[in-house]
């Protein structure tokens, strides 16, 4: 079908078009640069040479980071954060979500449970009294610090509580007829079902694991036992911002020729979430939707 | 989508209606407390974990609120430090900065709303108009993605590209004869670019709602207003924006309970002591007075008026969010 288009609209789609470009642009272009950085050599990135595509094209920073021991460290600590994390995540939103699903009359506690968690949502303790708790458990500077304490994820229960409602009841009756109970509903009509949902809470809470610096800064007190963002903070951040304010310190001029270093440890840290993002893409449309528009 | 809601309330009030039809034909009110055990007791057996996890980690905090109003010892613990009242917030209300501290943390909070609003609403509605899949898929991908990525590793961008010595953006100025500015440095700019770098970290995440909204407006209401003659920009007016009108509204209350949120992850890794003046907020404050200065009373006694207020505000914004958008969380 073919309508002509009038001069005015002709006009708006030149000026859509364009405005999305240069959104679309200034999102990835930032990111580009960076990558370009960490390709160049540093004497180009110093005279302020690189723009979107590398100058003086070489390896050098990825070979000092690939050898430099903390940053492995940082890793290995990031990735057995993320493993474990997520198993714990996983195991605990389906073990919370489902009793909450059921209806009032088939679970009687529910309204209390859903509330119980809800509470949480709308009133924290803050910091300090959060920090108390996980010292007076004896958790600091193991890796349980970064994961018990935010081990049920109730945004990700609620999602996967309004999930588990929408799933047709038919199935469920006729396993009960046949005398299973519970968990082996729960585990064989349920959990192969709701394996979209899955997918995204999975999803979420890889990428929230993997992006959080601020559990590992405050629990753990030695730099060694920094999972990757925490230390990439320490390492990047702090050192900039305070040449910045001494802006005739010698010290900055160390860390200029940094930069191309930096920009390689900022791209490295990014590239799991590039990995799983086409997964991420394809799943967490649907679960911010539902996870925000429901009946 | 008003359409869409419309419908959903009606089948949820068509849904108790069937319930409780049903509740009446099984008897199940009547069960007995034993029964009630013996058939109830897996659900309990797999909430005992989470419980007993939330409990620890969310309630004994929210307890821990009382050292607000003590002052901290850390021998005698979060239960037992000495009772001063109301002491910690005179204290608090004597420093010079508090004013200053709140003023920052709303201004920026408010500023951060009201875009994170108007930006993804418009460019949902751009995104709508055109007609080339592609194009509008790669937009999609790409606006989609800063959201994913942490505010460690953006502050490492951000600060590299904003720096005023050589990083690209001041590059960029200088070549079309604009002098240098020091983005993160200086009191006027710093509170913009926190802003303006947090609406650019969020806004392509924020119009996934709204275009499922758009997608979700009946075709048949374009045709009908065609048919009356309405051109595109009419259309746009009367059948497009009062089909999104009710998601706004619900985005918009549910934003109200942000507006002591700056921002912590943001903030934090990007603010310096030359610019605490304009970016010092609730939060930064509430961890330098507790992780680093140890001063956990006080500390505490501006997290928990933080948590009180909010706690009021997400209140209004969810009893608001049901009244006029039939939003409920559960």
């Amino acid at each position: 079908m073919k309508i002509r288009k009038s001069k005015s609209r002709k006009v708006f789609l030149f000026l859509d078009y364009t405005i999305l470009t240069i959104l679309g642009l200034t999102c990835l272009l930032p990111l580009i640069h960076i990558l370009a950085m960490s390709l160049s050599s540093s004497g180009a990135v110093t005279r302020g040479e690189v723009g979107f595509w590398p100058v003086d094209f070489t390896l050098q920073s990825y070979k000092y980071v690939l050898n430099k021991k903390e940053f492995w460290t940082a890793s290995l600590i990031s990735v057995e954060r993320v493993a474990l994390g997520v198993a714990v995540n996983m195991i605990l939103t389906v073990l919370a979500a489902y009793p909450l699903s059921r209806e009032k009359w088939e679970f009687h506690g529910r309204s209390f449970y859903t509330w119980f968690f809800v509470i949480t949502m709308l009133f924290s303790g803050g910091l300090i009294p959060t920090y108390l708790v996980v010292f007076n458990t004896g958790l600091i500077n193991s890796i349980w610090s970064l994961i018990l304490p935010g081990a049920v994820p109730i945004y990700n229960v609620i999602l996967m509580m309004n999930f588990f409602r929408s799933t047709p009841k038919a199935l469920e009756e006729a396993a009960r007829m046949d005398g299973a109970g519970q968990f082996k509903v729960l585990w064989n009509i349920y959990i192969p079902l709701a394996k979209p949902s899955l997918a995204t809470v999975l999803l979420f809470s890889f990428v929230g694991h993997w992006n959080d610096w601020f559990s590992g800064l405050l629990y753990m007190q030695k730099t060694e036992n920094y999972p990757l963002q925490s230390y990439l903070r320490t390492i990047i951040i702090q050192q900039s911002l305070m040449s910045q304010n001494n802006a005739v310190d010698l010290k900055e001029l160390a860390n200029i020729s940094d930069r191309t270093k930096n920009a390689a440890q900022i791209f490295i840290a990014m590239i799991p979430i590039l990995i799983i993002y086409p997964l991420l893409q394809k799943h967490f449309a649907k679960g911010i939707i539902m996870g925000s528009v429901k009946e | 989508m008003s359409n869409a809601i419309r419908e959903l309330r009606k089948q949820s009030k068509e849904n108790e209606k069937r319930m409780r039809r049903e509740m009446k034909l099984r008897p199940m009110n009547k069960k007995s407390a034993a029964t009630i055990l013996k058939q109830e007791w897996p659900y309990h057996l797999m909430l005992l974990v989470p419980v007993v996890l939330v409990l620890i980690f969310s309630y004994i905090p929210m307890a821990g609120i009382i050292i607000a109003f003590e002052e901290f010892d850390s021998f005698k613990g979060m239960f037992g430090s000495k009772w001063v009242g109301l002491k910690n917030y005179q204290y608090i209300l004597m420093l010079p900065d508090t004013m200053q501290i709140l003023y920052n943390t709303i201004y920026i909070a408010v500023w951060k709303i009201l875009f994170n609003l108007i930006v993804p609403i418009t460019v949902a509605l751009l995104l709508n108009e055109l007609r080339n899949r592609k194009f509008v898929r790669s937009v999609q991908t790409i606006i989609y993605l800063p959201h994913f990525i942490s505010w460690v590793i953006l502050a490492g961008v951000f600060i590299d590209i904003l720096s005023p010595s050589n990083g690209i953006v001041n590059r960029l100025l200088n070549m079309v004869g604009i002098d240098s500015v020091f983005f993160l440095g200086d009191n006027k700019w710093f509170p913009g670019t926190m802003i303006a770098t947090d609406v650019w970290k969020s806004f392509g995440y924020g119009t996934i709602v709204y275009l499922a909204a758009l997608t979700g407006i009946n075709p048949e209401l374009y045709e009908a207003a065609r048919i009356d003659g309405a051109n595109r920009w009419r259309q746009t007016w009367h059948v497009t924006l009062p089909g999104m009108i009710p998601i706004i509204v619900l985005m918009t209350t549910l934003s109200l309970g942000n507006v002591l949120n700056a921002g912590f992850d943001q903030i934090y890794n990007l603010l310096s002591p030359t610019v605490y003046k304009s970016g010092d907020i609730i939060d930064t404050f509430v961890y330098r007075m507790g992780m680093i200065e140890q001063q956990y009373s006080i500390s505490t006694a501006v997290s928990t008026f933080k948590s009180l207020v909010s706690f009021g505000l997400i209140s209004l914004s969810y009893f608001l969010a049901d009244r006029f958008a039939g939003y409920r969380i559960f």
